[in-house]
């Protein structure tokens, strides 16, 4: 297989070679039950736990109990979202955003079909919501606010901590979605008031199958998964010792590469962008430039369709991801741009690059070199094109 | 992903014909930016012979859509016109060796923009199925009441899921899923009917001799259960008959698929029931 340039991080990244490592034995010889009496199974508690410490020292959480492990990101948001409704049978209100993910929006509208009101806020052409929208929506039946930190198609960071403050002060449970912003910015819940956070091993350069929540001590929980005594009996289980332990791991490399993320990968990231932009014309960056993740950028190639544009760019070994219609899996395009008002001839053509600290200035450079070809090519063939 | 055959890909990476030609003989657009894929084929016409001597495409799409538009240039060239206005959808995912389902309203795309440049040829107005009121059904993707039963019909589609393939019709919102549902309830209420009457007349026959009723099984396993099997690279064949048991081995691709349990009872006990009697069994034995 030839080597692949791979910008889809926000779909999913590679396994760290050192959390593969880290794995290994758990999935060989310690193969024990963290719950068992005898040393062969007992003892892997105490590897669950210290991944636990790795994973709260990520966040900033001030306790370990206050990490729950679960199989994935939409685990945690369903756990966080259904348990806290659990918690307040009585309120049926929901707040939340146009821009989530699958995850928390079709929750929340099949929530509406068990007898909730849910309000979704808006977006601007920035990407971004208004908390005055926010707070006028807010009333004594709203049980819970879930609005993510950060997008997953454009990376745009919403005022997160603001909300959480907001929140707190009208006696909201408020749940955020970080799956795309842990590991990628540094949080501390010290000093971020939200009471829930969902996170996602396989963003993280950890394995798919397994996530966290984060639960603020004090904070109401009903369980979503019934089961066995695992977790604090918050969710039932045994745990994946492997892929906890994997995502410790992950969480700590994480940590050790922030610098990195910030400053190499944003660079790589704004050189991409800059260069696209200036090479090719009618090209847009779809959403805010300042108030994003450093590593995502998203950009809206006119007259031509995604799909095209993703086949094209697999030939020269490049994966990314697009907005259009044609990849989305329904046939309605990226509901993320369209609650921007971007206009459909850059929607369909809108390209997401996410990258890690994986990739190089190379990766970079093969990406601008290819690039310029391919979008020229589709848009003679496109009757919009000229 | 999509599995798309090396056909498309071929047309997709280096699609034929593509431009407009210069004060062309016909004309045919359809789609939008909006609904995701747009298709504009310009044709030059012999006005002797009514052959068409050149076709161009730009088309706006997927891989898919550009696949088609740029084979149906390579279909149509050389045909007369009354030749070109018989090309289906079906006729141009064939030529492509087939199309994943949930894209084969990219097929019927350049159907419609053919039938629109030869509709424009003819200086008609453009082909309507009937006459009457068209409503429209999706309001995501403007599909009409009209576009769907025709879709329906000539695909014989069964299914909501088959009419979004087709049309897209119902992809969007989904708020029209209950009225598409409602045309294909009417639909095909309308023609099964028509079909149980055909039916009731092939009725199975019962008292057949031993003799016959081995050949009407093995002639049943050769005309109704074989052939698509060997679509997709598999095969059966007949070991052994007991009464009402029939003993088969799977073939070829079949041998180790996963689904032969399905085939076994959907495929070969269901068409032996239809064609012989209602009361066989089939097991699998190895061959």
């Amino acid at each position: 297989m030839k080597k692949i340039i791979y910008t889809d991080n926000n779909a999913t990244t590679m396994i760290a070679p050192e959390v593969f490592d880290a794995m290994k034995p758990f999935l060989t010889e310690r193969y024990g039950n963290p719950s068992s009496m005898y040393t062969f199974g007992g003892s892997i508690h105490k590897d669950v736990e210290e991944a636990r410490g790795k994973v709260a020292h990520l966040l900033g959480a001030s306790d370990l109990s206050e990490i729950m492990f679960t199989s994935c990101g939409t685990e945690s948001d369903n756990a966080a979202i259904i348990g806290t409704l659990r918690t307040y049978p009585e309120k049926k209100h929901i707040i939340t955003t146009k821009a989530e993910h699958a995850a928390v929006l079709n929750l929340c509208q099949y929530m509406e079909t068990e007898g909730y009101r849910v309000t979704y806020l808006g977006i601007n052409e920035e990407g971004m919501i208004d908390i005055n929208e926010l707070k006028s929506s807010i009333d004594t039946d709203t049980a819970l606010i879930s609005i993510m930190y950060a997008n997953n198609e454009t990376g745009v960071i919403f005022p997160v901590e603001e909300i959480a403050e907001i929140a707190r002060q009208r006696n909201v449970v408020f749940h955020t979605d970080a799956v795309q912003a842990a590991g990628k910015i540094p949080m501390n819940m010290t000093k971020f008031p939200a009471d829930m956070v969902s996170i996602s091993g396989h963003k993280i350069h950890a394995p798919k199958g397994v996530g966290a929540l984060y639960i603020r001590r004090g904070t109401k929980f009903k369980p979503f998964m019934i089961g066995g005594h695992q977790e604090h009996s918050r969710r039932g289980g045994t745990e994946n010792v492997a892929s906890i332990v994997g995502l410790g791991r992950a969480a700590e490399l994480a940590e050790e590469h922030f610098d990195d993320e910030i400053k190499r990968v944003r660079e790589l990231r704004d050189k991409l962008e800059k260069s696209l932009l200036e090479k090719i014309p009618n090209t847009r960056l779809n959403g805010s430039k300042d108030k994003r993740l450093p590593n995502t950028t998203n950009i809206g190639f006119e007259f031509i369709e995604g799909e095209a544009i993703l086949l094209m760019m697999d030939a020269e070994n490049i994966a990314a991801s697009s907005g259009s219609a044609c990849t989305s899996g329904s046939l309605a395009p990226s509901h993320v741009l369209r609650s921007m008002g971007i206009p459909f001839t850059f929607i369909q053509g809108s390209i997401r690059f996410s990258l890690s600290r994986y990739n190089t200035e190379k990766d970079i450079d093969h990406i601008i070199k290819c690039l310029a070809p391919i979008i020229e090519k589709l848009r003679k063939i496109s009757p919009y094109g000229n | 992903m999509w599995d798309y055959t090396d056909k498309v890909m071929e047309h997709f990476t280096n699609p034929k014909n593509v431009g407009e030609i210069e004060s062309p003989d016909a004309v045919g657009e359809v789609g939008s930016i909006v609904c995701g894929d747009a298709l504009k084929l310009t044709l030059r016409v012999d006005k002797k012979t009514e052959k068409i001597t050149d076709a161009k495409f730009k088309t706006f799409g997927c891989a898919s859509a550009i696949a088609s538009s740029s084979i149906l240039t390579e279909i149509i060239i050389g045909m007369t016109i009354d030749e070109a206005s018989k090309i289906t959808n079906k006729v141009i995912a064939e030529k492509l060796g087939g199309l994943p389902e949930e894209k084969l309203h990219c097929s019927v795309m350049g159907m419609e923009a053919l039938e629109k440049a030869v509709a424009n040829y003819r200086g008609e107005p453009a082909k309507k199925e009937t006459i009457g009121e068209e409503k429209e059904i999706c309001k995501c993707f403007s599909v009409t009441d009209q576009k769907i039963i025709r879709a329906i019909k000539e695909n014989n589609i069964r299914t909501v899921g088959g009419v979004t393939h087709y049309t897209k019709a119902g992809g969007g919102c989904g708020k029209c899923v209950p009225e598409i549902q409602k045309l294909l309830d009417e639909f095909w209420d309308k023609n099964d009917a028509k079909c149980e009457v055909k039916k009731a007349k092939v009725k199975p026959k019962k008292c057949l001799t031993n003799l016959k009723r081995i050949s009407l099984i093995q002639d049943t396993i050769d005309r109704e259960i074989r052939p698509p099997l060997k679509a997709d690279g598999g095969d059966i064949k007949l070991v052994d008959i007991d009464r009402n048991k029939v003993y088969v081995s799977f073939l070829g691709a079949c041998l180790g698929c996963p689904s032969t349990g399905v085939t076994l009872k959907a495929l070969v006990e269901a068409k032996l029931k239809e064609f012989v009697d209602e009361n066989i069994v089939v097991e699998e034995v190895s061959g």
